[in-house]
C-alpha cells in the first residue's frame, strides 16, 4: 500500500480495506462510531419495514369501516413533509455549526430543528386525535391499526429524536465540543436524516398510494 | 374498566395475592428453591466481603473477556433451568398414559413452553454470544470490542428477560402458548392471562440486548482488526461471527416488530393478528418465522465456526479448503432468509411457493455438507489428538449429519404435510440444535477454558460427561422420530394408544442420560477448580493452537496484547510460532507503549436494574411505575453521557512487567519441550 493511501487509512471510501494485502489496523474511534451506528439505523429501517409490510398487507381490511382515501389529508400531509425536510436542513446547519465549533449557531440551529419537529409531531397528533375523535382509532379496523402503528412508529422516533436533540443542546451547553460529543452528535444527525427517508416512504406508501385507491 | 379505578389498581395494576400459585406446589417449591439459592449466594458474597470484588470487577466491568464469561455462565445456570422443564416433560409423558399424569394440562402447557423460550433465548443465544465475545477479539488482535459499555448493556439487558422469565414461576404463570405465542391462541381472548405478557416483555427487553451484541461484534469484525488482519486471514470462528451477527441486525428487528403488534393487540385491542375486524393470523407465522429461521443459523454458525477451530488445532493441521468455508458461511447467511415459510407448508401457499420453499430448504444443505466435508478433509492425513473438544466436534458431525438428512427429509412439503407438528419434528429440531449447537458450545466451553481462567478443566469427567450426552441424546430422542412416524403430536399431556408408551418410557430414559452428563459437567467444573494448581496453563497455548488468542496469556491481561500483533498470513499465531523456532525465540525487546484503556462503568447493570422494573411494571400494568423505569434508564444514559474520564492508563512499564513475566513462561516451557510440537 502506498503511503498516501495508508494516511488515508479507512478515511477513503472508495477502497476496500482489508480485502488486499496488508490490512492498516483499527479504524479511528470516530469512523468505528459512525460505522456501528450506521448499522443500528439499518436495523431500525429493517423493524420499519416489517411494519410496512404489514400496512401493505392490511391496507385493504378496513372491517367495513373508512379507507385511506375517505381519511387523508393530503394538504396536513404535505406541510408535515415540508416542516420535517425544513427540520433536516436545520440539522445540517447544526452539524456545520459543530465542525465550526460555534456554540451560539450550533444551539440556534438545534433549536430550528427542535421547533420544526415539534411543528411536525403537533399536526400528526392532531391529526391522530382527530381520527380518534370520529371513532375512527385504531382500533377499528386491521387497516387502522397498521396505520397507527406504521406512522405512530415513525413519530415516537421523532419524539426520541426531539428528547436526545435536546440532551445533545444541554450537553454541548455543559461541556462544549468534545471529541465523544462530536461523535454523539454525528449519530444524531444520521438518525435525525434517516427519519426523513422513513418519512419520505411513509408519505409515498401510506399517504400517496391510499390517496389515490 | 371501572370508571374511577380503586388506589390499589392504581398503585399495584393487575398485581394481586392471586398471582402467588399457592395451590400448585411444583411452581411454588421450585421457586422458593431458587430464591434461596440466590439469598444464600447473596449472603455468602456479602458476609465473606467479596461484594466490592463483584461489583468492581464484573458487575461494572466492560471488559470484553469478563462480559464474555458472564454470558456463559448465565447460559449454563438457565441450561440447568430448562433441563428441568425437559426431565418433568419426559417424565409426565412416560407417566400419561390412560392417566393425568403429575402435571395439570396448564401446568404442563407453561413447561414446554418455558423449555423451548429459555433453551433458544437464554441458553443456547447468552452461550454463542458469550464465547463470540470472548475469543472475537483476541483472535483479531484487538483491546477490546467497539462499544464496551454498550456490550456491558447488551449482556445486562439479557439477564434482565431471563430473570423475568424465572419470576413467572412465582409471581403469575408463563405463556401457555409454545415457545413462539401463535395467535388467535396468544390473544387476549384466548390468553387473558399475564403469561404471555411475561414472554413478550422479556423477548422485547432481551431482544434490545441481543441487538447491542450484534451491532457491536459486527464493528468490531468490520473496522477493528489490527495490522495485517485481511479479511482472508481472519480465522474460521471471526467468519461465522460476521455472519451471524450480521443476521442478528437483519433479523431481530423483525421479532421486535411482530412482537410490538402482538402487544399492541393485547394491551390496546388493536387487530394485527385478531379473528376479527380484517386482523391476519397468518402474517404473524410469516413475521415471525422471518426472524426465527435467520435465529436457527444465528445460533448454529458459530458452532460451525468453533468447530473449525477445534478440528483444525487437534488435527494439527491447516484448515481444509479455507475460502470454501467462507463462501459458505456467507451462502448459508443468505439463503438463511430464503427458506422461512417451510416451518409451515401446510399454511396452504399452493404448490408453487411450497416448491420453490421446498427447494430453498434443501439448497441450504448443500453450503452446509461443504462444512462437514471440509472438517473431514481437515482430520484426514492429521495428527488427531482426542481431547474433549475434539471428541465434542466428532460426536457432532456424526450426530448433524442424522438432523441434517431428517431436515431434508421435512424440506419436502408432501412429507412435510404428514410430519407436520409431530414428534418427527421435534426430534429433528433437539437433532440439529443439541448435536449442532449445544456441542458446539461444549466445545468451545472445553476449548476456551484454559484462557479464560489459566486452567485447564479436567479431560476425564469431560470425556465421562460427554459420552453420557451422546448417548443420552440417541437414547431420548431416537424414539421421538419413531413416534413421530407412529402418529403422535407434539405437546400432548396425556395419550392413550398403547403402542405409544415403551418408546416414551425409553426417551425418559434417555433424559436421565443426559442428566448424568449434566452432573459430571458440574463435577468437571468443581474438581477442575480444585485442581487448579495441576492443571494451570503456564504458556497460554494449552493445546497448541494456531489462531492469535493463544498468543497471549491465560487468563489473557485486561489489555490482550501487549503489543498489537502484525499478521502475515493464515493461522496468525502458528507462523509466528515457526518463525520464533527458526530464530530461536528472537530475545529483543519490543517496544512498550502506554495502553489507554476504558474505564468501567455501571451503566449496564443500573440500566438493566430499571428495565427490569419497567418490564415487571409492563407485565402487571403498573403505569406509574412504566414511567418511574423508563426515566431511571433515560437518566442512567444522560449520566453515563456526562461523564468526563472514560479511559484510564496503563503505563508501559506495567505493560512490559506482564509481558515480560508472559514471555518467560513460554521460553522456558519451549525450550524445555525441544523441538517438539
Amino acid at each position: 500500500m502506498s503511503m498516501a493511501a495508508a494516511a488515508h487509512g479507512h478515511g477513503d471510501p472508495h477502497h476496500l480495506h482489508g480485502l488486499e494485502e496488508g490490512h492498516a489496523g483499527p479504524a479511528p474511534k470516530r469512523i468505528v462510531t459512525g460505522f456501528g451506528f450506521w448499522i443500528f439505523l439499518l436495523s431500525d429501517i429493517v423493524m420499519f419495514s416489517c411494519f410496512f409490510a404489514s400496512y401493505a398487507v392490511l391496507s385493504g381490511k378496513t372491517a367495513g369501516g373508512p379507507s385511506g382515501a375517505d381519511l387523508f389529508d393530503l394538504r396536513n400531509v404535505a406541510i408535515e413533509t415540508v416542516l420535517l425536510l425544513l427540520s433536516s436542513f436545520a440539522c445540517g446547519l447544526a452539524s456545520i455549526a459543530a465542525d465550526a465549533r460555534n456554540r451560539l449557531w450550533f444551539q440556534l440551529a438545534m433549536l430550528l430543528t427542535c421547533l420544526l419537529g415539534l411543528g411536525f409531531l403537533s399536526i400528526e397528533g392532531r391529526e391522530f386525535a382527530d381520527l380518534v375523535s370520529r371513532g375512527y382509532g385504531p382500533t377499528r379496523s386491521a387497516f387502522l391499526s397498521a396505520f397507527f402503528t406504521l406512522v405512530g412508529c415513525h413519530g415516537l422516533h421523532v419524539s426520541a429524536g426531539i428528547l436526545w436533540l435536546l440532551t445533545m443542546m444541554a450537553q454541548v451547553f455543559a461541556k462544549g465540543f468534545r471529541a465523544d460529543i462530536q461523535r454523539r452528535f454525528l449519530c444524531f444527525a444520521l438518525f435525525w436524516h434517516a427519519l426523513d427517508i422513513i418519512w419520505v416512504a411513509v408519505f409515498s406508501v401510506v399517504y400517496l398510494l391510499g390517496s389515490a385507491a | 374498566m371501572p370508571a374511577a379505578p380503586t388506589v390499589e389498581a392504581m398503585m399495584l395494576g393487575k398485581l394481586d395475592w392471586s398471582a402467588i400459585p399457592f395451590d400448585q406446589p411444583i411452581p411454588l417449591v421450585a421457586g422458593a428453591m431458587v430464591l434461596v439459592a440466590i439469598l444464600g449466594v447473596l449472603i455468602w458474597v456479602v458476609v465473606k466481603g467479596h461484594l466490592p470484588y463483584l461489583w468492581d470487577e464484573w458487575i461494572t466491568s466492560v471488559d470484553h473477556k469478563r462480559i464474555g464469561v458472564m454470558y456463559t455462565l448465565l447460559a449454563m445456570v438457565m441450561l440447568l433451568r430448562g433441563f428441568a422443564d425437559a426431565i418433568m416433560m419426559r417424565s409426565q409423558q412416560a407417566l400419561a398414559f390412560h392417566s393425568q399424569g403429575y402435571l395439570p394440562p396448564e401446568h404442563f402447557n407453561q413447561i414446554f413452553s418455558a423449555h423451548g423460550t429459555i433453551m433458544i433465548f437464554f441458553v443456547a443465544m447468552p452461550f454463542v454470544i458469550g464465547l463470540m465475545n470472548l475469543v472475537v477479539p483476541l483472535q483479531l488482535g484487538v483491546r477490546d470490542v467497539a462499544f464496551p459499555t454498550l456490550n456491558s448493556v447488551g449482556f445486562w439487558l439479557t439477564a434482565t428477560g431471563a430473570l423475568l422469565v424465572n419470576v413467572s414461576l412465582v409471581v403469575g404463570e408463563f405463556a401457555r402458548t409454545g415457545w413462539l405465542p401463535y395467535p388467535p391462541l396468544s390473544e387476549l381472548t384466548y390468553s387473558p392471562g399475564v403469561g404471555v405478557d411475561y414472554y413478550l416483555w422479556a423477548l422485547q427487553i432481551s431482544g434490545i440486548g441481543t441487538l447491542v451484541a450484534g451491532i457491536n461484534l459486527v464493528t468490531t469484525v468490520l473496522k477493528l482488526r489490527t495490522k495485517g488482519m485481511t479479511y482472508l486471514r481472519m480465522p474460521m470462528f471471526c467468519w461465522t461471527t460476521l455472519a451471524s451477527n450480521l443476521l442478528i441486525v437483519a433479523a431481530f428487528p423483525i421479532l421486535t416488530a411482530t412482537l410490538a403488534m402482538l402487544i399492541l393487540d393485547r394491551y390496546f385491542g388493536f387487530h394485527f393478528f385478531t379473528n376479527e375486524a380484517g386482523g391476519n393470523v397468518m402474517m404473524f407465522m410469516n413475521l415471525i418465522w422471518a426472524w426465527g429461521h435467520p435465529e436457527v443459523y444465528i445460533l448454529v454458525l458459530p458452532a460451525f465456526g468453533i468447530f473449525s477451530e477445534v478440528v483444525s488445532t487437534f488435527s494439527g493441521k491447516p484448515l481444509f479448503g479455507y475460502r470454501s468455508m467462507v463462501l459458505a458461511t456467507m451462502a448459508i447467511c443468505i439463503i438463511s432468509f430464503m427458506v422461512w415459510l417451510h416451518h409451515f407448508f401446510t399454511m396452504g401457499a399452493g404448490p408453487d411457493v411450497n416448491a420453490i420453499f421446498g427447494i430453498a430448504s434443501m439448497i441450504i444443505a448443500v453450503p452446509t455438507g461443504v462444512k462437514i466435508y471440509n472438517w473431514l478433509f481437515t482430520m484426514y492425513g492429521g495428527r488427531i489428538r482426542f481431547a474433549t473438544p475434539m471428541m465434542w466436534s466428532i460426536g457432532f458431525m456424526v450426530t448433524f449429519i442424522i438432523g441434517g438428512l431428517t431436515g431434508v427429509l421435512v424440506a419436502v412439503p408432501p412429507a412435510d404435510f404428514l410430519l407436520h407438528n409431530s414428534l418427527f419434528l421435534v426430534a429433528h429440531f433437539h437433532n440439529v440444535i443439541i448435536g449442532g449447537v449445544l456441542f458446539g458450545a461444549f466445545a468451545g466451553y472445553t476449548y476456551w477454558f484454559p484462557k479464560a481462567f489459566g486452567f485447564r478443566l479436567h479431560e476425564g469427567l469431560g470425556k465421562a460427561a460427554f459420552w453420557f450426552w451422546l448417548v443420552g441424546f440417541y437414547v431420548a430422542f431416537m424414539p421421538l422420530y419413531v413416534l413421530g412416524f407412529l402418529g403422535m403430536t407434539r405437546r400432548m399431556q396425556h395419550y392413550d394408544i398403547a403402542a405409544w408408551r415403551p418408546w416414551l418410557i425409553v426417551a425418559a430414559g434417555g433424559a436421565v442420560l443426559i442428566l448424568i452428563g449434566i452432573i459430571f459437567q458440574i463435577l468437571q467444573l468443581a474438581v477442575s477448580i480444585r485442581e487448579r494448581k495441576n492443571l494451570r496453563d503456564r504458556t497460554g497455548d494449552p493445546w497448541d493452537g494456531r489462531s492469535l488468542e493463544w498468543a497471549t496469556a491465560s487468563p489473557p491481561p485486561v489489555f490482550n496484547f501487549a503489543i498489537m500483533p502484525d499478521v502475515s498470513g493464515e493461522d496468525a499465531y502458528w507462523s509466528m510460532k515457526a518463525h520464533a523456532k527458526q530464530r530461536d525465540l528472537d530475545k529483543s525487546e519490543p517496544d512498550y507503549r502506554d495502553v489507554d484503556m476504558p474505564r468501567n462503568s455501571p451503566t449496564g447493570f443500573v440500566c438493566a436494574f430499571f428495565a427490569t422494573i419497567m418490564g415487571f411494571a409492563l407485565i402487571w400494568h403498573i403505569w406509574w411505575m412504566v414511567v418511574a423505569g423508563g426515566v431511571g434508564a433515560f437518566a442512567t444514559f444522560v449520566v453515563f453521557a456526562w461523564r468526563d474520564h472514560d479511559e484510564y492508563v496503563i503505563p508501559a512499564a506495567e505493560v512490559a512487567r506482564i509481558d515480560r513475566a508472559n514471555l518467560e513462561e513460554r521460553r522456558s516451557l519451549v525450550s524445555a519441550a525441544g523441538g517438539a510440537g
